[in-house]
């Protein structure tokens, strides 16, 4: 209890960390000391504007999304049981975005506020066809009939994508930038619409720890315990939908990020849901700005989008994950 | 091959050309057919000449190519991993491809496009194959792996078009998604003579490794001459994939249908093998078909028609395999 509550707080600390490198690295190198005047003393000049307008941002939406997207991964693993689910590999992302891009390209929304109804409409319908898919048939939805039925919804989904962008070049100029997954398209004001909807998201995220560890004990026995599963269930699915769909309006669809972290805090906190829910929200978005920090400088002076590095990060995780003998149930 | 074989067969490719010429005589310009038989027999005007002997019918000549290339592959990996998922689609061979071409139009500006799909894919067949394998090779675990395989080359290939100048990237998009749109005898030319090398040697393969399989107490003693049919088999499957990519782009979902469709209609596997090729034709000539019309005078790649009729079919094979509870 008490080292999980102090490795908690450490991972605080990384997080601090992260974020202070990702204010102050980049094409241009700025100090804490310079990082504080332009928070604290803004003077309007070259360097306090590229902290407060270009820096700062990007640092908020990897804030949000990476809590999002962590909270959202732990919740869809604890909820189906399952070690291969992902906001990403379910097909989540892949409905947020289309229900995006269409609300852009064919209906012409342009504010987060508006399109962020879309993006957790897409990511709701997208949930609950590939639950629906995947729970048909012998033994429920296992890991594999999940993971299939999520490739194959985000095929299709993918497709329609394309071809709304295929339609209109203004469109696709934008949306190729979106679809990578990057933290430097949302703007200052866009973050602050969507601060709500992720605090809504965690909220619901966190309460429902002590359910997920009844869960995890199979249906019958939560149930004997006094758990509503379906509930229990329902919630869970209203708060990936609320976090993985407002994360993706201001990222993109940042995959594999939800899969990985959630299952380092198992590794290092055990399967308490009360600890790896936390764990997760606060390591994803510390791990997602790092990643964005390495985007910066690996490719100088361009930039690798942080989807790349979560993705080139993550699939292996991913991979190793289905290459264990027994792709045990959670 | 019987009778119901041959029957079926027959219908498909007297479907597959009567859908071919529908296609050159709709477009921008009617044509009536018989102007289009006329045409085709040399006794066009020029107009007539450049719209149908130089636009439309090296079109449909790709569109029949790529489909019997991609359908006859599929054949091939379902045939060997005995899964239907396990498909070029979704075992990276395609995704491979395509990265290795969007290489080749956005950064590099030049190279041949054919020789380097061929090598992407092979290089991410092995990837996944050896990714997969673990004291031999589970069909699910390959698609697991390529769908984990595919999503690492499709990221790459997304940050490959926020590179490009916007222009580039249109034909890079619209190309990814499985395009017939402005092929010209060049194409029709490469998949042609893919389909005249690949063709046989898949079937010989096919033929040779039905026959190793037959008495269990030869096959022990010839197992090395299996394991080396198989080989080819799997080279010539993904080579097929790889120049049907390159001709076309990645069009989706044909490889993983058509053969299921084959399967039903004609038992016997190596007939199963073409009748899946003739099958694959017919769908993506009839798919161009409506991605022309559907929005004329906007037209859709083929790939997103194909990508619509065949995801739902996937899921509906997911859910009939679930149910009789062969699936994972």
């Amino acid at each position: 209890m008490r080292w999980r509550a102090a490795g908690l707080l450490l991972c605080v600390a990384v997080l601090a960390v992260s974020v202070l490198l990702s204010l102050s690295v980049g094409n241009q190198y700025f100090g804490a000391h310079d990082v504080y005047l332009a928070l604290a003393d803004f003077s309007g000049s070259d360097n306090d504007r590229v902290i407060r307008y270009l820096r700062m941002p990007r640092t908020g939406a990897g804030l949000l999304a990476g809590a999002a997207l962590g909270l959202a991964g732990a919740l869809m693993q604890g909820v189906t049981r399952n070690p291969l689910a992902d906001p990403g590999i379910l097909g989540v992302n892949a409905g947020a975005a289309l229900a995006v891009v269409g609300a852009i390209g064919v209906l012409g929304v342009s504010s987060l506020t508006g399109y962020v109804w879309f993006a957790m409409g897409g990511a709701l319908v997208a949930t609950v066809v590939v639950y629906l898919v995947g729970a048909i048939g012998r033994g429920g939805a296992t890991p594999v009939k999940l993971a299939l039925a999520g490739a194959a919804i985000s095929a299709l989904l993918g497709s329609v994508t394309s071809a709304i962008t295929l339609l209109d070049l203004s469109t696709l100029n934008e949306f190729r930038f979106w679809v990578v997954g990057s933290l430097t398209l949302a703007t200052g004001s866009v973050i602050g619409q969507a601060v709500p909807f992720i605090a809504v998201g965690i909220v619901l995220a966190l309460v429902l720890g002590r359910s997920l560890n009844q869960l995890a004990l199979g249906d019958e026995l939560a149930r004997s315990l006094g758990t509503r599963v379906m509930v229990v269930r329902v919630a869970a699915g209203l708060a990936v939908v609320v976090l993985a769909g407002t994360a993706t309006a201001i990222a993109g669809p940042i995959g594999f990020l939800g899969l990985a972290v959630p299952h380092v805090a198992r590794t290092l906190v055990g399967a308490d849901y009360r600890w790896i829910l936390p764990w997760s929200m606060v390591l994803a978005p510390a791990v997602l700005l790092l990643a964005d920090v390495v985007g910066r400088l690996v490719a100088r002076p361009d930039e690798l989008q942080v989807g790349i590095i979560t993705a080139v990060i993550g699939a292996p995780v991913f991979i190793a994950l289905v290459r264990r003998r027994r792709l045990a149930a959670l | 091959m019987d009778v119901s074989s041959l029957v079926w067969s027959t219908v498909a490719v007297a479907l597959t050309l009567a859908v071919g010429a529908l296609s050159l005589t709709l477009g921008d310009y009617r044509i009536p057919l018989p102007l289009v038989l006329d045409t085709l027999s040399g006794q066009g005007t020029l107009i007539l000449n450049d719209i149908v002997l130089n636009g439309r019918l090296p079109r449909v000549l790709v569109g029949i190519g790529v489909g019997t290339a991609f359908g006859v592959s599929g054949a091939i990996f379902q045939r060997l991993a005995r899964n239907p998922l396990v498909s070029p689609d979704l075992i990276g061979v395609n995704a491979g491809a395509a990265l290795a071409a969007v290489l080749m139009i956005t950064v590099l500006g030049s190279g041949w496009i054919p020789g380097g799909a061929l090598l992407g894919s092979l290089l991410a067949a092995t990837a996944v194959y050896l990714l997969a394998y673990r004291d031999g090779v589970s069909g699910y675990r390959l698609v697991l792996v390529g769908i984990g395989v595919t999503a690492i080359i499709g990221s790459v290939t997304a940050y490959l078009l926020t590179l490009a100048d916007i222009y580039t990237a249109k034909s890079a998009s619209q190309w990814l998604a499985g395009s017939l749109a402005g092929r010209s005898w060049s194409h029709a030319v490469l998949i042609g003579v893919a389909l005249v090398i690949l063709l046989p040697a898949a079937v010989a393969g096919a033929r040779q490794l039905r026959l190793l399989e037959l008495g269990d107490d030869l096959a022990r003693t010839l197992a090395g001459r299996v394991e080396l049919s198989r080989g080819l088999l799997i080279l010539v499957g993904v080579a097929l994939a790889a120049l049907a990519t390159a001709a076309a782009g990645p069009i989706a979902f044909v490889a993983l249908v058509a053969p299921q469709l084959a399967r039903r209609l004609v038992a016997e596997r190596v007939a199963g093998l073409l009748m899946a090729g003739a099958l694959g034709a017919l769908l993506v000539v009839a798919s161009d078909l409506v991605a022309r019309q559907i929005l004329a005078p906007t037209q859709l790649p083929v790939g997103i028609v194909t990508a619509f009729l065949g995801a739902p079919y996937l899921l509906i094979l997911m859910a009939r395999a679930n149910r009789i509870g062969s699936g994972g």
